[in-house]
């Protein structure tokens, strides 16, 4: 890119294609030297327009659109919707239903907060962690494709209940798998915390105090680890946590460590979660019945999505397909904390830090406002494509063209 | 030396055993680059998930790599977004010659289920060229594999591509 003219700054872009992205959100860093000096996000790379979609589509075939928000978080979006048209249409969803929603979210937190120590372990250079935590996570998979016959969009919720039931063979293998991912977590409990070398990429990295986090309105295990007492399964319970609390799991640091121990504590939790749900599904059937038109009016519906707060709007006019759906997702609430923490921070601790709130652009990036600055790069798109080509053409044409 | 090839024949002879050593090289070691022009993530954590442990793709030398400018090999995701055509595009003409795109899942291949969003421009082949799909929402990691496979047979059969720059 440009070089800035100013000798002591640099802007350093990262994105939207980058070995530390998995997805598409372009950085700016404004760097002295190795310290990083300003932060801007852009966001929008993956932006389909899914809201305005939801409006044709009747209130079936939104749950399998709004599944595919996100291919990490599937489960917990079609619930939020199911739980908010549901309470639109006034049904009653059967105990076991809500049951076995619940199960399918807790192990969709183990699946993704694996992925995400995977994935945080390898923007920290430790692949060896990375390799590992994802082998682990392919039991958990596993159990989730047992249960519903997919890997990734399990569509285990439809309007009114679930579609799938857990049986006493089933329940078995999953507590099996659960044995094994408990004691592989508390290994990577042991590692995260005791490990040096990792230890100095996460001890007092990004630290966010308690103060910083509420003003910047962090939430899910990124708020959690700064010691903010905010979790959707405890302050407004919904399907089966009314019934049976989990625990919660807080942290009081505030740098990328605790973030770490947030989310393997938390799996611990969920493991312990998910026995007690099995010892105690309630016995009923899985749906009820569902009117093909939903009541008009408005609903809202919060749950606790691996990455924090879900938040869904919807309104209907009677209709069979929805007036207005409005998803706020916690990624949008974390990020703008990452152009924060990472200011006076080393260049090189910047994907780690990115990567500590777990982002997700695919959850983000369905509406987002960009503020443009056109300005600011002398060079536009196409001159620099078409100096790449030019430069690649006339220097490798040669050896390309043999 | 005296009678015998003309120099000119002397280079093809050349050039043949180079290009053999090349497609053999770029066969054993064919190295990917992975971008999400707008997908759900989905098909982007199974692509990681062939190339974890359990599926190892690299067993077939295959290797995800940072740069386009080092990549043989772009695997792409999703539909393509308004905003992410141009990134699209630039990765794809980044990449050196010849470049094999793999479109993975049913969102690359057609739209699947975001055909008809506003923001999506279409599907990937009407932005860059595709020699393998891979359908699935999202498909399995044996179904990557199987894609690749099928990529580095097609590689030796059809001997090196040459795909210009399309702009």
């Amino acid at each position: 890119m440009t070089p800035s003219t100013d000798r002591k700054r640099f802007t350093v872009p990262i994105g939207p294609q980058h070995p530390a992205l998995k997805e598409p959100g372009h950085f700016a860093f404004d760097v002295d030297g190795e310290i990083v000096q300003s932060a801007s996000v852009r966001l929008g790379y993956a932006h389909r327009g899914i809201e305005k979609a939801t409006e044709s589509r009747t209130w079936v075939q939104n749950l399998y659109l709004l599944e595919r928000i996100c291919g990490i978080c599937s489960h917990i979006h079609a619930t939020a919707y199911c739980l908010g048209v549901e309470k639109l249409a006034e049904v009653e969803v059967p105990p076991r239903a809500q049951a076995i929603r619940s199960l399918v979210a807790e192990l969709e937190r183990i699946h993704s907060h694996l992925l995400w120590l995977g994935v945080a372990a390898h923007e920290a250079g430790f692949d060896t962690l990375f390799m590992y935590s994802w082998r682990d996570r392919e039991t958990v998979m596993d159990i989730l494709e047992a249960l519903t016959g997919n890997r990734v969009h399990y569509s285990a919720n439809v309007l009114g209940g679930v579609k799938y039931d857990v049986d006493d063979k089933q329940a078995a293998t999953i507590r099996e798998g659960l044995d094994f991912l408990e004691e592989r977590t508390l290994h990577y409990l042991e590692v995260v915390t005791t490990d040096g070398l990792f230890l100095q990429r996460t001890r007092g990295i990004g630290v966010m105090n308690r103060d910083e986090a509420e003003q910047s309105g962090v939430i899910g295990p990124t708020g959690r680890a700064s010691g903010v007492h905010r979790d959707v399964r405890i302050d407004s319970p919904y399907t089966a946590y009314a019934e049976h609390p989990i625990l919660p799991v807080y942290e009081s640091t505030g740098d990328l460590l605790a973030r770490f121990i947030v989310r393997l504590r938390e799996q611990l939790a969920s493991f312990e979660y998910i026995r007690m749900l099995l010892d105690h599904l309630p016995n009923s059937p899985l749906t009820t019945r569902m009117p093909r038109r939903v009541k008009e009016g408005e609903a809202i519906s919060r749950v606790e999505a691996p990455r924090g707060e879900l938040f869904y709007f919807i309104k209907s006019n009677g209709g069979d397909m929805p007036e207005r759906i409005h998803v706020r997702t916690p990624t949008l609430c974390n990020i703008a904390s990452v152009a924060q923490l990472v200011i006076g921070q080393h260049l090189a601790d910047v994907p780690m830090i990115l990567v500590g709130i777990d982002p997700c652009f695919s959850c983000n990036d369905r509406t987002s406002v960009i503020s443009q600055d056109g300005q600011r790069d002398l060079w536009t798109w196409d001159r620099l494509r078409q100096y790449g080509i030019n430069h690649y053409g006339t220097h490798y044409s040669k050896d390309i063209h043999r | 030396m005296t009678n015998g090839a003309s120099p000119h024949k002397e280079t093809n002879l050349w050039q043949s055993v180079l290009d053999r050593l090349k497609l053999w090289s770029r066969k054993h070691s064919p190295w990917l680059i992975h971008f999400n022009s707008g997908s759900c993530n989905g098909c982007d954590i199974e692509i990681l998930a062939t190339l974890t442990p359990r599926y190892d793709a690299e067993r077939f030398g295959v290797q995800l790599h940072g740069s386009p400018r080092h990549a043989d090999i772009l695997i792409c995701t999703g539909p393509v977004t308004r905003q992410a055509r141009e990134r699209l595009l630039r990765t794809y003409e980044q990449m050196p010659n010849p470049k094999y795109v793999i479109a993975v899942g049913a969102c690359a291949i057609t739209g699947g289920t975001f055909a008809g969003c506003y923001n999506v421009i279409g599907h990937i082949d009407e932005v860059i060229p595709v020699d393998v799909y891979v359908p699935g929402c999202p498909p399995r990691p044996e179904a990557i594999i199987d894609a690749l496979v099928i990529l580095l047979q097609k590689m030796s059969t059809n001997g090196p591509k040459i795909e210009e720059a399309v702009s």
